[in-house]
């Protein structure tokens, strides 16, 4: 690894990440990108626009969110300090609030009235559908049909914010699917819809702008980390699905060279069975969705089905930035199986009376092994990305239990 | 000179314009394909578009996401259809045939051995649809190894800026895009294809066909007055699809390309 890099220079002005990352659309899109990139240019540093996004932050999503040791839990495992980067504490319940957000406001300040957006367990539906009430803009949210099916309880939360959730028949009808047809809404609406990408994906500048309003995350663990230990962590962990919450927390510490990162993926049944989420870990180069990045693919380039227990972390790719900090070694990606991701749900609830999202739970699953591995004296930063009462469903289902 | 700048220097020097059926290799079954591909020939097809199916096709609308779909259940992969055009080519040197799909088959292929392998096979010219200019320069270079067009789209959200810089790389022909939305889409708007296409032909010589919401004799002659040539696919994709379901003969379901001949011969000249 190099040490003359400075990450915040990237991406490049094509939106590259090394070879990964670009604007892989059809031609009817380019000018909406290149529209949306000269208005964050312009925004991402006037003084309204920033102050207005920091007092939505503080006042509707309820930040900073605490950085909280979770002293009986580091007691128990009996290696480093493991401290919880409380974003299930925001509004909505996810880091995905602080994007949508930024995002709606962005709409906003270009004129669009139409919100569109693509959902997989619905966290991000949800988290745009709030912003579109807010700002009493209309928002049509697409969602793969089994989704739909699997996640009652959130399209019913998207109808009673004012949403219409459109059920995406086609394909695999999971999140893959449901960004393909919110791409082909926005070709079709160009004019007057913004479409509020949930992760670090999709064609430049989408990466980029989402990393940076997620950034808020690891703005606030660095500084409440100094404030609160004298010293930045050694190691952060977070799970990757598309990567949001991940490059949120790692982005401000990329040039603390003593920070170790871990992005945690979803194994599924096992990386080894084919059946799981994890292309950084079990995956090749490819494009989709607008830009290169690992996927997971066949010999032919056509997209294979994933499986995670998680819905939010079952997806074939993964934002660029992750695919080169990979190949960079500046991260490490590893993954978690559904059994043991579960295990790591039940534990802190139970010894922290703070139930985690499943997706999260990959990553206090991972980090419980590193704390170990790492010993006493050492400290660990876990992103806490969601809280999992929109998980209870799925959990009570694999306890063999019936809820009405 | 190249099979594509050959085929529209004889439709231009007759005064005609060219008829560009589209079908997804592989549907309705892999035995039908090559049929079809001679089929449409017979029936007056200039330039043969064949679709290479993908898992994710973004820009296609449910008719084309759906013969991806049928496809892809035949495992239809980017090598089997270089084979079909290479037997396709037995028989007919004189049709140009252009792959049109999504970029990931062909990085998985890899750019340098895609290209060699569509040379041999007889292909005349590639149509990456989320490829546009500002990421094919490495496919570009490899394609023109082998003589290979790029063809690009342009479409009414195309900036006069963008369209000057889109021919510049362009090769073989321009597909313009009728219309904001995917492919099969409702209502073509002749009036803004005509602006389009003032905006095109102040930039570039290249010919100019034109795609998405073609559907008949009557919008395939409305909009072929003012470009060079008519792309047909959802509208073909759909009958032959209609056809396989009712067990009829997928063959016959190309009649449409015929009537649409006959309206074009009858507007040129």
């Amino acid at each position: 690894m190099s040490k003359a890099v400075d990450y915040a220079s990237f991406p490049d002005k094509r939106g590259h990440f090394g070879p990964y990352g670009g604007r892989f659309v059809s031609e009817t899109l380019m000018c909406a990108l290149d529209e949306l990139e000269a208005a964050y240019e312009r925004l991402k540093n006037d003084k309204d626009f920033q102050a207005e996004f920091d007092q939505d932050l503080a006042q509707y999503v309820g930040r900073p969110s605490p950085l909280y040791f979770a002293e009986r839990w580091t007691r128990e495992t009996g290696g480093a300090d493991i401290y919880l980067k409380r974003e299930d504490l925001n509004h909505t319940g996810a880091h995905k609030v602080n994007n949508t957000i930024g995002q709606a406001l962005l709409a906003k300040y270009m004129g669009k009235k139409r919100i569109i957006a693509e959902t997989g367990a619905g966290q991000h539906g949800v988290a745009s559908a709030t912003v579109a009430a807010r700002l009493g803009m209309s928002c049509h949210v697409f969602m793969g049909e089994e989704d739909v099916h699997r996640q009652a309880l959130n399209v019913y939360r998207m109808k009673l914010l004012g949403a219409e959730v459109i059920p995406v028949k086609s394909g695999s009808r999971t999140l893959k699917d449901a960004m393909n047809e919110a791409m082909r809404d926005w070709v079709t609406n160009v004019d007057d819809t913004f479409y509020i990408i949930g992760t670090v994906a999709g064609p430049h500048p989408y990466p980029q702008l989402v990393r940076d309003f997620q950034s808020i995350i690891g703005r606030e663990a660095r500084a409440q980390c100094l404030d609160q230990t004298g010293r930045l962590p050694d190691a952060l962990v977070a799970c990757v699905g598309g990567g949001s919450n991940a490059i949120g927390l790692f982005h401000p510490f990329l040039n603390d060279e003593s920070v170790e990162m871990y992005g945690v993926e979803a194994g599924g049944h096992g990386v080894e069975t084919g059946q799981h989420a994890a292309p950084l870990s079990a995956g090749t180069p490819g494009v989709l969705h607008g830009n290169r990045t690992y996927l997971m693919q066949d010999d032919n380039g056509q997209i294979i089905h994933t499986h995670s227990v998680s819905a939010g972390l079952d997806y074939p790719g993964v934002g660029p930035e992750h695919s080169w900090l990979k190949d960079i070694g500046r991260a490490k990606y590893v993954s978690v199986n559904d059994d043991e991701a579960l295990d790591a749900f039940r534990e802190l609830t139970l010894v922290e009376g703070i139930m985690p999202a499943l997706e999260s739970s990959h990553a206090l699953a991972y980090a419980k092994k590193l704390a170990v591995e790492l010993g006493k004296g050492k400290s660990i930063i876990i992103n806490l990305s969601g809280r999992g009462d929109k998980d209870i469903h799925t959990v009570a289902q694999i306890d063999g239990i019936q809820l009405t | 000179m190249s099979r594509l700048t050959a085929k529209f220097d004889a439709l231009r020097a007759d005064s005609r314009k060219a008829l560009v059926p589209y079908i997804v290799a592989g549907d309705p079954d892999v035995a039908s394909t090559l049929p079809l591909m001679h089929k449409l020939v017979e029936q007056g097809a200039d330039i043969l578009e064949i679709g290479v199916p993908f898992s994710d096709p973004m820009a296609e609308g449910p008719v084309i996401q759906l013969a991806h779909e049928r496809a892809l259940v035949h495992a239809v992969s980017l090598n089997g259809i270089l084979e079909l055009v290479a037997e396709f080519r037995t028989k007919d040197q004189d049709t140009p045939v252009v792959l049109m799909g999504y970029a990931n088959p062909v990085e998985r292929m890899g750019y340098d051995q895609f290209a060699e392998r569509a040379g041999k096979a007889g292909i005349d010219g590639v149509l990456i649809v989320d490829m546009p200019p500002e990421e094919a320069e490495p496919l570009n270079e490899s394609l023109a190894k082998h003589q290979l067009d790029n063809i690009f789209l342009l479409a009414p959200t195309t900036t006069d800026e963008r369209i000057a810089k889109v021919a510049g790389l362009a090769g073989g022909y321009l597909y313009c895009v009728s219309l904001k939305g995917v492919t099969g889409a409702g209502n073509i708007d002749v009036d803004q294809v005509q602006t389009l296409m003032n905006r095109i032909k102040a930039h570039t010589d290249l010919p100019v066909t034109v795609g998405f919401g073609i559907k008949n004799a009557e919008t395939a002659t409305r909009v072929a007055i003012c470009c060079d040539g008519v792309v047909v696919g959802s509208a073909l994709v759909e009958s032959v699809a209609n056809a396989h379901k009712n067990g009829a003969d997928v063959l016959e379901a190309t009649t449409l390309i015929r009537d649409i001949r006959h309206a074009l011969d009858a507007i040129s000249g």
